[in-house]
């Protein structure tokens, strides 16, 4: 009983830095946040699905939004890319993601990176729940 | 500098309609399936359930706007 306190309070204090630690590692790089919680084939599921998505709509010349306060679509845009985490800015820094459409199945590119972000938030969700416990 | 630069113009997908949404279908329904479920059975089961209510609703909507457009 003695030994089983300081157990318990180190499995929390576990549990409580991968709930962090998780998520931000699931949003830089899609899928990892449960690879480090030994959910192997999860992860490498999330990787492949969100990184081909994203890639995809970058080879389908999709838009890839900047920081902006205009239109709300535009802002929206960018929230939805910024949950990329990696690959936005990896985007980003390349300037990738900034040709002008010249065919109109780059709208569907644009929309693919968008959903790969807000699939990536959701796959952190899964992280985070994952760590604490609320999902095994 | 743009994705052009780094890639031959070849690998530039232009997809069909009926193409892109079936791949977004397959990408979104994996993600889902393994999020909101729990256990390899329930998740391979509720991900097909994406995927056919995905490219179904993709049907519906092409049927609703050639009847729209008519």
């Amino acid at each position: 009983m003695a030994n089983s306190s300081p157990v318990k309070a180190n499995q929390a204090s576990q549990a409580t830095v991968m709930a962090v630690v998780a998520p931000a590692v699931g949003w830089m790089i899609p899928g990892a946040g449960h690879l480090i919680q030994r959910r192997w084939i999860r992860g490498l599921l999330l990787m492949a699905s969100i990184g081909t998505m994203f890639i995809l709509g970058l080879l389908m010349e999709g838009h890839v939004y900047k920081p902006n306060g205009g239109d709300i679509l535009d802002i929206l845009g960018f929230v939805g890319d910024v949950g990329a985490g990696g690959l936005y800015v990896v985007s980003r820094a390349m300037d990738w993601g900034q040709a002008a459409i010249a065919h109109a199945t780059a709208d569907y590119g644009t929309k693919y990176i968008i959903v790969a972000g807000l699939l990536n938030f959701i796959s952190m969700a899964d992280a985070y729940h994952i760590a604490i416990g609320k999902k095994q | 500098m743009t994705i052009l630069t780094f890639i031959p113009a070849a690998l530039v997908l232009a997809p069909s309609h009926f193409t892109a949404a079936v791949l977004f279908a397959v990408f979104a329904s994996v993600v889902f399936a393994i999020t909101q479920r729990s256990g390899f059975r329930d998740q391979f089961r509720y991900g097909l359930y994406c995927f056919a209510m995905f490219v179904g609703g993709v049907f519906v909507a092409g049927w609703l706007m050639l009847l729209l457009r008519r």
